[in-house]
């Protein structure tokens, strides 16, 4: 950025626009899967929610008065558009997106001073106030049934900007959703298993979902990529995975015909997306390893708890999935913080050149 | 042993006191701004809200109505309430002199927190028996300290921030506070009680 800055001056290949362009790959092979996938009307949800991200950051800045070029560059508020479009169910109309990114942009990132400044992940607390606010329009899912055999381009444009009402909803998301309401209506687990959609498909996402979450296996890859371009450090995502494996591990040991096996979870839709790419959010995670895994088994545990008893309810909020169990993660994450503080000040204390850190 | 978490579970986190039930709002905004004040203030109000919340009850059950005085119900009960804190604070005074300071007009205060007096008053009407409603005073205000810090983390952060103008101080502590209150609807449905 053009801002002055005391030295030492160092060079890093860690720029914001670099880090920016490195996760938008690894998301993309997920994200040109689920738009293949679901077809016109998830390319256009997805442009539109991309670009609105963009204008709300451009009419930001604008208002804020900073300067343009530099901040609208940086591709983060494209990567915000793009992570709140792969959360949304891929027929949900037009407007769905723009709210999605009015929401991520200029409420949960600008109000709180911009890129970096942000207390919540913006794309989170989007999807959590569309799930809260659009009940209905957050929760209509449709089979995957590719490009080429899904609505036509003309029938994409009528289902996504004129509220076109002509596909074929089905009534539950993901694996989870499904089992959960077999339970609570009194199946046993070897019950549902045969039922569910096989290994296969829910490891490559050929299962009905948000627009870019079905793939397990590609968003796996995009995070694989994360790591090994050393964008993310591995502590948090094997924190989130650890965490929902051994809990999953252990319920559906003790109680088979009541919990979904360990890799039902792994499998489930969003599971990657969250380990990988929003729990690993720098502004919003934890800066110590300690906090790192406080906060890692904390959003494991809650991915874990939260759609276990909600889910059966049948509530407007069923198809709410993981996601709102990550935001109030991220809220308690000051506190996971805090709770390292310790290690952090004696860390400084013993050796003083690393407290400049912080 | 199941129902004694699952009443903690519901009244700390599932009908959080401060962003579900909108009580004491007074102290959530007022004493946040620091940590320590917050775990103060909190620990403080816990020990409150839970002897209110028993001795309440038996202010009623032994008191009010046996001389059928219900409709003195909401007067003694805010004399019980002060007595309490006048206790505390004396305490406090004593033992930890700078927490005393740091809390400032927040202690006394405490009587006309909304929570200490509501919270007891919803037990009585809903007619839980002595030990439920000490069980669920004490949830209730755990889950207000939890809520506290949390938020005196969040603000300690946002202290830091270059915060837009318009919105610096109070008004992004008032959007902070309904995004976590956002993020607590998470838990809407974990326990059903």
């Amino acid at each position: 950025m053009h801002m002055p800055v005391a030295g030492p001056h160092t060079h890093t290949l860690f720029t914001v626009s670099r880090t920016m362009l490195t996760v938008v790959a690894a998301l993309t092979p997920a994200t040109l899967f689920g738009l293949w996938e679901f077809g016109w009307p998830a390319i256009f949800l997805f442009l539109t929610t991309v670009v609105s991200a963009w204008v709300f950051e451009v009419a930001c800045l604008k208002i804020a008065d900073k300067p343009i070029r530099p901040f609208a560059t940086d591709g983060s508020a494209i990567l915000s558009g793009w992570l709140v479009a792969m959360t949304l169910p891929p027929y949900a109309p037009w407007w769905v997106g723009v709210i999605g990114s009015f929401i991520a942009i200029v409420i949960a990132k600008h109000l709180f001073g911009g890129l970096g400044q942000n207390l919540f992940n913006p794309a989170m607390v989007a999807r959590a106030m569309l799930v809260v606010a659009l009940p209905v329009q957050m929760t209509t899912w449709i089979a995957p049934v590719g490009l080429l055999e899904g609505p036509s381009f003309l029938h994409g444009l009528s289902i996504t900007f004129l509220g076109s009402q002509e596909f074929d909803a089905v009534s539950s998301a993901s694996t989870l959703s499904h089992i959960k309401s077999q339970i609570s209506a009194g199946a046993t687990m070897g019950e549902i298993l045969p039922t569910l959609a096989d290994l296969e498909s829910r490891l490559l996402g050929f299962v009905p979902g948000s627009l870019g979450e079905t793939s397990t296996v590609l968003l796996a890859l995009g995070g694989l990529l994360l790591l090994v371009t050393r964008i993310i450090t591995p502590t948090i995502p094997l924190a989130v995975l650890g965490t929902l494996v051994t809990l999953s591990a252990i319920c559906s040991f003790l109680a088979p015909d009541r919990f979904a096996p360990p890799i039902l979870h792994l499998t489930s839709g969003s599971t990657m997306l969250c380990a990988f790419f929003i729990a690993t959010d720098y502004v919003t995670s934890p800066v110590t390893t300690a906090g790192k895994w406080v906060y890692g088994i904390g959003i494991g545990t809650l991915v874990f708890v939260i759609p276990l008893r909600r889910l059966p309810r049948g509530r407007g909020l069923c198809g709410a999935l993981d996601e709102l169990g990550h935001a109030p993660d991220r809220n308690l994450h000051p506190a996971a913080d805090l709770r390292t503080v310790p290690h952090r000040q004696a860390a400084c204390a013993a050796k003083p050149a690393k407290g400049a850190q912080k | 042993m199941q129902d004694f978490l699952l009443v903690l579970l519901s009244t700390a986190l599932v009908n959080n006191v401060v962003l579900v039930k909108f009580l004491g709002l007074c102290p959530f905004m007022g004493v946040s701004r620091k940590t320590d004040a917050a775990i103060g203030m909190g620990l403080a109000t816990t020990f409150v809200i839970t002897v209110a919340s028993a001795a309440c009850w038996l202010v009623e059950a032994l008191i009010l109505e046996p001389l059928d005085l219900k409709f003195l119900r909401i007067l003694s009960m805010i004399l019980v309430i002060a007595a309490i804190v006048q206790f505390i604070e004396t305490v406090m005074r004593k033992v930890t002199p700078d927490l005393h300071k740091a809390l400032g007009i927040y202690l006394p205060l405490i009587t006309t927190n909304c929570a200490v007096l509501g919270l007891p008053l919803m037990y009585i009407q809903g007619h839980l028996s002595l030990a439920m409603s000490t069980l669920s005073g004490f949830g209730a205000s755990v889950g207000f300290t939890l809520v506290l810090v949390i938020f005196a983390g969040m603000r300690e952060r946002l202290a830091q921030l270059s915060v837009p103008a318009a919105f610096a101080g109070t008004p992004i502590a008032f959007v902070s506070a309904g995004l976590l209150g956002l993020a607590f609807m998470g838990f809407a449905g974990l326990v059903h009680v």
